[in-house]
């Protein structure tokens, strides 16, 4: 017996008490959607996991209204200290149920267990307590005293990390005071639905967050909602541009976080184990679905030979199957179409005189796999070197001088992040200060924290997600002259009728406003704000 | 178990330095060697930490740990009494089960080795034959500090009386102030005083005493200097000195043998020592050799646990595993 071929280690299933159906959940409840339901299946055996709902334009009004309905009549009234409440529960109740959430992600996503156990779901948890933190503190967010919150959210999630995306857009629209409609993607709406649960448990006030399902449709129409006041989406630059045009001419927020070809940068001092560490990490991580891997690896050339070698030796030992197996390191294709995508770019790689390497690893017979790839004597016209893969599949370029491979990690269309691997710090700054990337690291990669500002330039996006700059997304300034006179309960979105409504019967939220704020204020809100619907 | 020739050694160093060992010359290669990036180390090695060994991958791991013991006792107080008892808990590690392997060595001070010897009578010899080896602490062992006729008579003593294995420890301080000539001369010299009458060796390990030398820079240098002068095994810790072992060294230390290996063809051993009391991180550390040089390096003259307590951890989750219930301290022998 071979002792590198581990006993299997499974997760058990038994934690997850899942429902056949899913409905959608709209003001505080589960109900079934009018569209045609959908499957969602285990990428890694092709099972059957749960029926799901779709919504149809009728349910996403349904939700967009019950959205406005928390917005005006609880959520933008309540203190930020109270919000803030709602927030650490949650996150609270995450850690709870942690290991469920865990196994319920791998099972849908097809990520392995050891990283929805030791990566999404902490930095889910982490989110949220970080966001609870800065619901009461607003003043601070670098917007001014009193900034408001922008009403309704339209917010739509990929499929790489479904549950860790939710968190990053819910977290802070909540935190801002803004009330959420959030669609998953179609092939990852488990976790969500789980999360709706934690919702229930946490007594959020129905409606705050609403959570459909449904295909391309569904999110079209939800980001096309004229009730909407915010769109963000993260997910492919194709998608991120549609939306731009459809919601261009209105006044509508967006931001987008879309696609990325990350240049990571070896210098030839650099730690070379532990670079060879990072350039796994960096494109194999969640088997290269992540918006930000460093998916183009910009080699000095005076050591590319030595670090190509070294990644094919590390590159053996990486253990691709069972994704709910805890010495999984690489788990499932999240789908076949993106399968195919992997393999028609991978084709057009060879076809353009690139060299292909792959991991020597059995792959299952059912689901959908691939194995580690690398890819060298790639040129920089290659279109494995200029096109997102959105898989576990690696492009070498090298340069010869810091010069060069500035300009080369900068020859893209995108601009999310890049590494830099090097034992000086001057030079770490130095090239640093010139790429033109949203993250960079240093000496590490696909390292997130919920302090940490997250964009994109160029193709990959607008808006910053995490941190303060995370809360200007989901923030407008106050209106002139208001700023100073004191905390407006009442968002730009809020409607008349709440207005009206608030004047007759404050709401519980709201009881902590002063009376000092009377009628004059709300008057001058509605003149300047007006009515959004 | 014996060790390698010394003549081969310095006429390999010399190939791989280009040069003499001399101060100028290894500082020139042993800083020429890439840096180590502390927070990718440790997180690797808590990576590794992570595998979940279970069923029969566990019962294998906890018979291999056992196999790679060096069962310690490096006290002012020992006694030809501990001694013989020690050497009675290696031959027989739990009374209650016959099938449970015997340790690899045992490991004692130098005057200590005839009493070892004698307990040991037909059991001893090569690890790599089931048999148990005498390792034994020399040159004036923890700190180094004594002039090196002192250190070399203390090894020749200790050879002489017929220990199999020499445990030096390097001078930390030679090292710190950037004599690596100095160093390097010394464990040349031990390596000489391994030497027996009949020619052959006993086996070299050198300590590094790596919470002395504190960066894993100087962790990965000194890992260099102690294979470039000729150690058959690379130590990391003489237990006297916290930190002792610890999976992120270790790794370290198991990189650059796999890098040596690349570059020469042969193969260094690795003992972490001090520190390792849980069969659960014991078993860390086969993972961390298994999945860094390779499974082939779990065999006695390449891999050991310097450890005493570790014993009686994996004992007891032998018999777990053979009777499905935990026992407790009182299931297993105290020595």
């Amino acid at each position: 017996m071979s002792f590198l071929d581990y006993a299997p280690a499974p997760e058990s299933r038994a934690i997850l008490n899942l429902r056949d159906r899913y409905g959608l959940f709209i003001d505080g409840e589960f109900v079934d959607g009018r569209g045609e339901p959908f499957h969602t299946i285990s990428p890694a055996t092709e099972e059957h996991i749960a029926t799901i709902s779709t919504a149809n334009t009728a349910d996403v009004d349904a939700a967009v209204a019950a959205a406005r309905r928390a917005y005006d009549r609880t959520w933008s009234r309540m203190s930020g200290r109270d919000r803030g409440k709602y927030l650490f529960r949650i996150a609270r109740l995450v850690q709870e149920r942690a290991r469920e959430l865990a196994v319920a992600e791998s099972l849908d996503n097809g990520k392995p267990i050891k990283e929805s156990r030791d990566v999404d779901v902490p930095l889910v948890a982490a989110w949220f307590f970080y966001y609870a933190g800065w619901a009461d503190k607003l003043d601070h967010a670098g917007l001014g005293a009193n900034p408001r919150s922008l009403g309704v959210a339209a917010q739509v999630i990929p499929w790489n990390f479904p549950l860790l995306m939710l968190a990053w857009k819910i977290a802070p629209a909540l935190a801002a005071g803004n009330t959420v409609v959030l669609k998953p993607a179609e092939t990852t709406p488990l976790t969500a639905l789980i999360f709706a649960e934690i919702l229930q448990q946490a007594e959020l006030p129905p409606g705050v967050v609403n959570i459909i399902t449904g295909a391309g449709d569904t999110g079209a129409a939800l980001v096309a909602h004229e009730g909407v006041d915010k769109v963000a989406f993260t997910g492919s630059t194709g998608v991120g541009r549609a939306i731009a045009k459809q919601i261009a001419g209105t006044d509508k927020k967006v931001t987008l976080e879309l696609g990325g070809k990350a240049a990571n940068i070896v210098f030839d001092d650099a730690p070379i184990d532990q670079a060879v560490e990072g350039i796994v990490n960096g494109i194999f991580f969640n088997q290269g679905h992540v918006c930000c891997a460093g998916s183009r690896l910009l080699v000095q050339e005076n050591i590319h030979d030595e670090v190509v070698e070294r990644l094919k030796l590390r590159l053996s030992t990486l253990r691709l199957g069972d994704p709910l197996d805890k010495n999984t390191d690489i788990g499932a294709i999240n789908s076949r179409e993106q399968l195919e995508r992997i393999r028609e770019l991978s084709d057009i790689g060879v076809a353009e005189g690139a060299d292909r390497w792959t991991a020597p690893c059995d792959i299952p017979a059912n689901g959908f796999w691939y194995a580690p790839t690398i890819f060298t004597n790639v040129q920089t016209s290659s279109r494995i070197a200029r096109e997102e893969i959105f898989g576990p599949v690696l492009s070498v370029l090298t340069f010869r001088t810091p010069a060069e491979a500035i300009a080369k990690a900068n020859n893209t269309p995108y601009g999310l992040s890049a590494g830099i691997w090097s034992d000086k710090g001057s030079r770490i700054l130095a090239v640093a200060d010139q790429l033109r990337a949203g993250v960079i690291w240093a000496n590490t990669f696909n390292r997130f924290d919920p302090s940490s500002p997250f964009g994109g330039y160029k193709e990959s996006g607008y808006g910053r997600e995490g941190g303060r700059h995370g809360l200007a997304a989901y923030l407008a300034p106050a209106p002139i002259g208001q700023s100073a006179a004191g905390r407006s309960a009442l968002g730009r979105g809020a409607s008349k009728g709440a207005i009206e409504a608030d004047a007759a019967e404050p709401a519980v939220g709201a009881r902590a406003a002063k009376p000092a704020r009377g009628a004059k204020r709300r008057q001058a809100d509605a003149a300047t704000k007006g009515s959004k619907r | 178990m014996s060790g390698t020739s010394l003549v081969t050694a310095r006429e390999r160093a010399i190939a791989v330095l280009g040069g003499e060992p001399d101060d100028a010359t290894l500082r020139r290669y042993l800083h020429g060697i890439p840096g180590v990036d502390a927070v990718g180390l440790e997180q690797r090695a808590a990576g590794l930490g992570t595998r979940s060994i279970k069923t029969t991958s566990k019962q294998w791991a906890l018979d291999k740990i056992i196999t790679l013991i060096d069962l310690t006792t490096l006290e002012g107080a020992d006694t030809p009494g501990k001694v013989r008892s020690l050497v009675a808990k290696a031959m027989t590690p739990d009374p209650s089960d016959a099938t449970t392997p015997r340790v690899a060595a045992v490991c004692v001070y130098g005057d200590m080795v005839p009493y070892a010897i004698e307990a040991l009578g037909a059991a001893h010899g090569d690890p790599d034959d089931g048999l148990i080896s005498v390792a034994a602490v020399a040159t004036a062992f923890p700190s180094g500090r004594a002039s090196l006729e002192i250190k070399l008579a203390d090894t020749a003593e200790a050879v002489a009386a017929g220990a199999d294995e020499i445990d030096m420890v390097i001078d930390r301080g030679a090292f710190l102030a950037g004599r690596y000539g100095l160093v390097f001369d010394q464990i040349a010299a031990v390596k000489g005083a391994c030497r027996r009458p009949d020619g052959s060796s006993a086996s070299l390990k050198v300590i590094l005493e790596t919470g002395e030398l504190v960066t894993y820079d100087n962790v990965r240098r000194a890992s260099w200097l102690a294979i470039l002068a000729g150690g058959d095994f690379i130590k990391t810790s003489t237990g006297k000195v916290a930190p002792a072992a610890t999976l992120p060294v270790t790794l370290l230390m198991l990189e650059v043998v796999r890098d040596w290996h690349l570059a020469t063809g042969q193969r260094i051993g690795v003992k972490p020592a001090g520190g390792i009391r849980s069969s659960k991180d014991a078993i860390k550390y086969l993972v961390t050799v298994a999945e860094t040089v390779g499974e082939e390096w779990l065999v006695p003259h390449l891999f050991r646990f310097g450890a005493s307590s570790l014993l009686n951890d994996v004992l007891l989750q032998r018999q777990k595993i053979a009777t499905g219930h935990y026992s407790g301290a009182d299931y297993v022998t105290i020595d």
